[in-house]
């Protein structure tokens, strides 16, 4: 393991999780910590156990060994919860309310930083008013943020794929969290989209709030993040900066397989090529 | 579209096709005023010339509504904003409706009496007259595909684009609200009073018909663009219909139909917090109902109940049979509500039965002795507020308000109520989270909502509105028996006919379960003469909506879209207005 180029407070710090599906064991005790203000990168061959991770992490699956804790304090394995301590993400395949306008897509991200409940809605006293003003104003910013304001009342089914996407990185931001989760921010974007994401993810580490992304990405990956991850079959592999891991062999034989171990030397390649090359002009002559 | 060549089904000239239309339409008013038959024993009288008679009516209003649309097709000055999309389906639907109800009319004659021998030479003419202006509208020009499928559609399509209207004063957008709910109290009365099955069946063909022309000329559109400016004006209109009806009765027997139509009504709308915006199949809500109506006769003072020496005062009752109903759907909701979409429906179906065969068995032998088992809680006694006794007629400036006329009103502002509940709960935090629950429960959680919570809010609230339109059902009916609180049967309220309601009329809407529940309740009530069969032609009605217009008769706008993903565009007002071309991509996720 590399060390950190500097040394700050941990946001979010994942302590041997381990997850378990019956015999599969998707995650293997992987230790993982996120600073205050960085963009980590997590990445690792399809199959490897990224999304399992994150889902550890946001809480939707409870993981069968170890704890993750954001800020200090353990972290309920309640989504909900998880949300409401300060880790927003996205997802991989866009997960959007599609039947609700932008705006109110933007809105139901506001949830967990507001209160009326139903009492309070029935009654519309002045708090409501001010409240409802208060989230949408707030969520107005966020869509002038991300360049979408002039589409506030479209259905979120209708925006193109690029803007779903970024729709989804507002949501999240809505919450108003200390660290993002974006999983898999460029599937299937062009290149001048990723180049805005690139810059989109900038902005928000520019915020204050740290960033965690799996991607595929890789030019993505180390152009962006301060620190890169690699899970490979469920562990850790490799952890550092952009240099170290673009250098490190083993995640190089992750990503296109191992060298045969028997792999014959350069000399004896040689000597084969011209054995081989010896046989075929005897057969020649023979013939 | 523009280079398709036009052709019409029926080859005619143009001028002769739209002129068949016109002379068609006035003939069929005509006819109206001839004797179709010669005997009164058909009813509705329609045997005297010159005074048109039941049935008659109908036509008469199809063949103006006909005429109508035809003079506006010829650019008559005045007319023009009748048909704003420039298409001839106005004149198509409005033709098949004249005919339709004229047709429906003579085939009765016929079949009730016993042969065509006895349809006067009036009733001829109608059949004749009423057949000119569907000649006429299929003999106009259409688009002209390959598929007689498409040509036909051509006929009764919407165009997609309609030209933007003209801004209208506010006075003046407040007097056409006005004057449509002035329309729709007249029609909606008229429907209620309808005396015999034929002249509902009439008035439904007609009121189809000549609603879906309305839709396709553009006008529901404009309409709904004027209610939207006009929201709260809208809503006052709508109450102050609703109050205006037991005043245009002169027998109390439809302001009974009407109050349980409210009832109904109510509770559809109840169910539709549960089932139209948090997304949850409840296939067992007529329970809660039940539960407020127990509550409120146990408490009523009956000496049938149980607690016969207690008698709340209706308030009192009232918040008692919520309360109840909303401890009920909490002990239901708590356990069932971690399950999603069919399970969640398999055993609120359950715990709807178990409701009714626990309180058909509480009756003292089989377990404890609370609500008298099958025979109920009989003799409810009414209600009485400050020495207004609701079980007595009254009269009030001149009009006499019967009993059930009372109770109508009672319910009204019961309704109003919940109606207030309903648009305030939806447009708020908790109702944008029921609606985020319903489109996808782990992003909602992911956002930070508490699914379970949010869920049980909805179906506890949703249960107390139940609750509290059982407390009025119990004394409306005065007495309450096991026997309704059903899953399914032929008379509402029974969950699968309020379930039907919401879908029907339009779930998430408010107009949707009210306007369902009335069409659900006044079918089987008009429709006796189908009897057993009333169920199976109920059955393929319904079936036959859902798939021609899944998303119900009012629309809610998100789920319109939903079901219709090809060529609609969500561009809001304002870029319309603009005529400016909104970018619309079809998201491809």
């Amino acid at each position: 393991m590399s060390t950190m180029t500097t040394e700050t407070t941990p946001v979010l710090e994942a302590r041997n999780v381990t997850m378990r599906f019956g015999g599969l064991t998707a995650v293997r005790s992987v230790d993982f910590t996120v600073n205050a203000g960085e963009i980590v990168g997590l990445i690792g061959p399809n199959g490897a156990g990224k999304t399992t991770f994150f889902n550890c992490l946001t809480g939707l699956y409870v993981p069968t060994e170890g704890t993750v804790s954001y800020q200090g304090t353990v972290l309920p394995p309640k989504p909900h919860l998880v949300t409401k301590a300060g880790i927003a993400r996205t997802f991989q395949n866009i997960r959007l309310f599609a039947n609700m306008t932008v705006l109110e897509n933007v809105l139901v991200g506001r949830h967990t930083r507001t209160k009326e409940g139903l009492w309070s809605a029935l009654l519309r006293g002045p708090g409501f008013k001010k409240a409802e003003k208060a989230s949408e104003e707030r969520a107005m910013e966020l869509l002038e943020f991300i360049g979408l304001e002039a589409k506030r009342d479209h259905l979120a089914r209708n925006l193109p794929y690029g803007e779903q996407r970024k729709l989804e990185i507002a949501r999240a931001l809505a919450s108003e969290p200390g660290l993002l989760l974006l999983d898999e921010p460029t599937a299937g974007m062009n290149p001048q989209e990723t180049r805005a994401t690139e810059e989109l993810v900038f902005a928000i580490r520019d915020k204050g709030i740290a960033v965690l992304l799996i991607e595929h990405d890789m030019r993505f990956v180390f152009n962006l993040s301060d620190r890169v991850a690699v899970l490979v079959q469920g562990e850790k592999l490799v952890e550092g900066t952009s240099e170290v891991v673009q250098a490190d062999e083993r995640v190089i034989a992750a990503y296109l397989g191992e060298p045969f171990e028997g792999d014959p030397g350069a000399a004896e390649t040689a000597e084969v090529d011209a054995a081989e090359a010896g046989t075929t002009s005897t057969k020649g002559e023979a013939q | 579209m523009t280079d398709t060549t036009t052709r019409a089904l029926i080859p005619l000239p143009l001028a002769a096709a739209r002129a068949l239309v016109l002379v068609g339409g006035i003939a069929t008013i005509v006819s109206a005023f001839l004797a179709w038959t010669w005997t009164s024993e058909f009813p509705g009288d329609l045997t005297i010339t010159g005074y048109p008679g039941g049935l008659q009516w109908l036509t008469l209003i199809a063949g103006v509504l006909v005429t109508v649309f035809a003079l506006s097709a010829y650019g008559v000055p005045g007319l023009g904003w009748l048909i704003p999309a420039r298409n001839n389906a106005p004149l198509v639907l409005t033709a098949i409706g004249a005919f339709g109800v004229t047709w429906y009319t003579i085939i009765s004659i016929a079949a009730e009496l016993g042969g065509l021998a006895n349809l006067e030479p009036g009733g001829w003419v109608a059949a004749i007259a009423s057949l000119l202006p569907v000649i006429g509208a299929f003999a106009l020009p259409e688009p002209h595909t390959e598929s007689t499928k498409d040509n036909l559609k051509a006929y009764i399509a919407k165009p997609e684009n309609i030209p933007a209207p003209a801004p209208l004063s506010p006075w003046l957008e407040r007097a056409v609200i006005t004057v449509a709910t002035i329309i729709g109290l007249a029609v909606f009365t008229y429907g209620i009073d309808t005396e015999y099955g034929e002249l509902f069946v009439g008035f439904l063909i007609v009121v189809v018909f000549a609603v879906w022309a309305l839709h396709t000329a553009g006008l529901m559109d404009r309409f709904s663009r004027i209610v939207a400016h006009n929201r709260s004006f809208t809503l006052a209109m709508g109450f102050a219909a609703a109050i205006a009806f037991p005043f245009t009765q002169t027998d109390d027997h439809y302001a009974n139909i009407g109050v349980n139509i409210l009832i109904f009504g109510t509770v559809a709308l109840g169910l539709n917090i549960v089932v139209g915006l948090a997304g949850l199949l409840d296939l067992g809500y007529v329970a809660f109902l039940g539960v407020g109506a127990y509550t409120a006769a146990l408490v009523s003072g009956s000496e049938f109940s149980r607690f016969s020496g207690v008698h709340f005062p209706f308030w009192a009752a009232a918040l008692a049979g919520a309360a109840a109903s909303l401890i009920f759907g909490v002990l239901i909701g708590a356990p069932t509500l971690r399950l999603r979409g069919d399970y969640l429906a398999i055993v609120t179906l359950g715990f709807g039965e178990i409701f009714r065969i626990a309180v058909n068995n509480m009756d003292g032998e089989s377990g404890p002795d609370i609500t008298n088992g099958p025979n109920g809680i009989p003799s409810i006694p009414d209600l009485n507020f400050f020495g207004f006794n609701l079980g007595e007629a009254h009269d009030i400036a001149g009009f006499t308000i019967g009993r059930f006329a009372n109770y109508y009103l009672l319910m009204v502002l019961i309704m109003a109520l919940v109606v207030l509940v309903y648009t305030r709960a939806a447009d708020s935090r908790i109702g944008r989270s029921w609606i985020a629950i319903r489109e996808d429960e782990t992003a909602a959680t992911a956002m930070g909502i508490n699914g379970f919570r949010v869920k049980l809010i909805a179906f506890a609230l949703g249960a107390a509105l139940a609750g509290l339109a059982g407390t009025v059902s119990a004394h409306v009916t005065y007495s309450v028996v096991p026997t309704p609180y059903q899953f399914a049967g032929s008379t509402p309220p029974n969950s699968a006919f309020l379930l039907a309601a919401v879908v029907l009329g339009g779930m998430g809407t408010v107009a949707g379960p009210i306007l369902g529940a009335a069409l659900l309740y006044l079918l089987p009530e008009k429709l006796v003469f189908l009897q057993d069969k009333s169920l199976l032609a109920f059955g393929i009605a319904l079936i036959l909506l859902m798939r021609f217009r899944p998303e119900g008769i009012i629309a809610n706008r998100r789920r319109q879209l939903e079901f219709h993903e090809t060529g609609q565009l969500d561009v809001p007002d304002t870029t319309t207005l603009s005529g400016e071309p909104a970018a619309v991509t079809k998201a491809g996720a």
